[in-house]
């Protein structure tokens, strides 16, 4: 791998040898990025072509599993149909992100300042957690109808839970002597709270958010499930049901593209907001 | 110099109670600090030094005795920001800058103003050897650069008893050196009275005006001494047969601790 690049540094006997060394360093490294790029490519490749090989050598029938082309075609030519089945999944996905991890901010707030109501209440949040997505999703569908609602509601739940126990973690995550510095400042327990508190929980915060991108997805696609017309959850349904392979692949692909880009813009808006703990935790 | 004292601890006894077991850490501790002097405390691990300055700082509750601050109780100096405290390690914020850090005196509590002719922030960095490094996070910071912002953060406001625990126990021998030597200049420029803790024998001899020696088990005042350097003091001050002596003598009263 190196030979190439070394070729283009060849150090004449009065170059110095650090600069060779140098050049040599520098050639590595990129040699290393470029790596890093190619190898998961090459990965992903790989994958796609066996999928391709099993589907021709087997003959699988188009309504068993579809072969790569057959899906990227229909991703192309029904391009308009799982877009606009994409939008209002999307929404509900993130409709119920906001509502659930702004709820969980919240009690973990009040959890934090009173042990009495973590006490009485932490419980309840872990039985409501333990019932599945799919059992709760029937009775919200119940409760609140057949629109954007339930779908919210039950992302919502699914992102809560985890994002409740980091945020409590996070809020209590301060060290005693951060603790005994705001005592000697005289500081209230709000400034205590929003100086120290939600500063240092941020991470906590974050790293519970980028679970709750691909929870909260899944969430709506399952809300969707149960009697929607509409959105990825319904279109799923629908192609299993008329043995469309192609179109159930192509709604899949779309689904979990809108939640990979879910979790990137979280993590950006993390690296953005969380600057300090770049290499070392404090 | 020979004024009121800075504090005053009348049979200041403190228990904690931690798994059902009572453990005494300071048992009947009386002593009295002049202001404008430097006492270094000094005695082995759990002897109650750290009790000591958090009872003088209002952290800790004593469950007898009187301590008595600037004339007033420790709550109230602490309250009118009379007391500075620098922790064993630095408890900077991570998310603020350099600056940010110092000034967090002035964003919380009761919030003062900078009292007329108080040093700002920026001139306390200056004072402590940091000018140029405001925008600066912590984490880009070594061990002994962040006990410097932690040491300026505990000057803002100008207070009048600063307290010191174990400030250099993390940082090299150095490093350390040269902070002693900063935080005698800085000792002498702002007349602050300062108690610090160490367990760095040369530490205690070479920064006191007096060494106040502990012993353990229940936490206790083993003897106060007064150092008689000459000043300003140097480092090569610790070479002298005057300082070796008192060096010694310390070490021999540690030794019945």
């Amino acid at each position: 791998m190196q030979g190439g690049q070394l070729a283009a540094a060849p150090a004449p006997a009065a170059a110095p040898v650090s600069e060779a060394a140098e050049l040599a360093f520098v050639a590595a490294q990129r040699n290393e990025q470029l790596r890093r790029i190619l190898l998961p490519l090459l990965g992903g490749a790989t994958l796609l072509l066996a999928w391709w090989a099993l589907v021709e050598i087997f003959q699988v029938k188009p309504f068993i599993a579809p072969a790569p082309q057959v899906v990227a075609r229909t991703l192309y030519d029904k391009f308009g149909l799982l877009m606009s089945n994409l939008a209002p999944t999307a929404m509900e996905a993130i409709g119920g992100f906001v509502l659930g991890n702004f709820v969980a901010i919240l009690t973990a707030a009040v959890f934090v300042h009173s042990r009495n109501v973590e006490q009485a209440f932490f419980p309840v949040a872990v039985l409501i957690n333990s019932i599945p997505v799919v059992a709760k999703a029937p009775i919200l569908v119940l409760l609140l109808g057949n629109g954007l609602a339930p779908k919210i509601a039950i992302a919502a739940i699914i992102c809560y839970f985890p994002t409740l126990v980091n945020m409590v973690r996070g809020l209590q995550a301060v060290s005693p002597q951060a603790m005994e510095l705001m005592h000697v400042l005289s500081a209230s327990r709000a400034e205590v709270f929003f100086k120290l508190r939600v500063p240092s929980s941020l991470p906590f915060l974050f790293s519970a958010l980028k679970i709750a991108t691909s929870t909260a997805t899944v969430g709506a696609i399952v809300g969707e499930w149960i009697g929607s017309q509409i959105g990825i959850g319904a279109l799923i349904i629908q192609a299993t049901y008329n043995f469309d392979s192609a179109l159930l692949y192509a709604t899949v692909l779309c689904g979990s593209a809108f939640s990979v880009m879910f979790f990137l813009a979280i993590r950006a808006i993390e690296l953005w907001v969380v600057r300090w703990e770049t290499g070392v935790t404090a | 110099m020979s004024s009121a004292p800075a504090l005053k601890c009348d049979g200041v006894s403190v228990r904690f109670v931690n798994n059902r077991q009572s453990v005494t850490a300071l048992e009947g501790v009386s002593l009295t600090v002049a202001a404008g002097s430097l006492l270094t405390v000094l005695g082995p691990s759990g002897c109650g030094k750290s009790t000591l300055l958090r009872v003088i700082a209002d952290i800790v509750r004593p469950q007898s005795g009187e301590v008595s601050v600037l004339g007033t109780t420790a709550a109230g100096a602490r309250r009118s920001r009379q007391i500075g405290f620098v922790f064993q390690d630095a408890t900077l914020l991570p998310w603020r800058n350099v600056i940010d850090n110092v000034r967090l005196p002035l964003e919380v509590g009761a919030r003062p103003a900078l009292p007329p002719g108080a040093i700002g922030p920026e001139e306390l960095l200056r004072l402590v050897g940091l000018a140029g490094w405001e925008r600066a996070l912590p984490h880009e910071l070594s061990g002994g650069m962040r006990q410097r912002v932690a040491i300026a953060r505990a000057l803002l406001g100008g207070p009048r008893i600063l307290l010191m625990d174990e400030p250099f126990g993390a940082v090299d021998e150095i490093t350390r050196d040269r902070l002693n030597e900063e935080l005698l200049r800085i000792w002498r420029e702002t007349g602050t009275t300062i108690v610090f803790v160490t367990h760095s024998i040369y530490e205690a001899a070479f920064l006191g005006t007096e060494v106040l020696v502990m012993a353990a088990n229940p936490g206790r005042v083993r003897e106060i001494t007064p150092i008689g350097l000459h000043e300003p003091r140097r480092l090569s001050a610790r070479e002298t047969p005057g300082f070796m002596r008192q060096a010694a003598h310390l070490r021999a009263v540690l030794e019945t601790c």
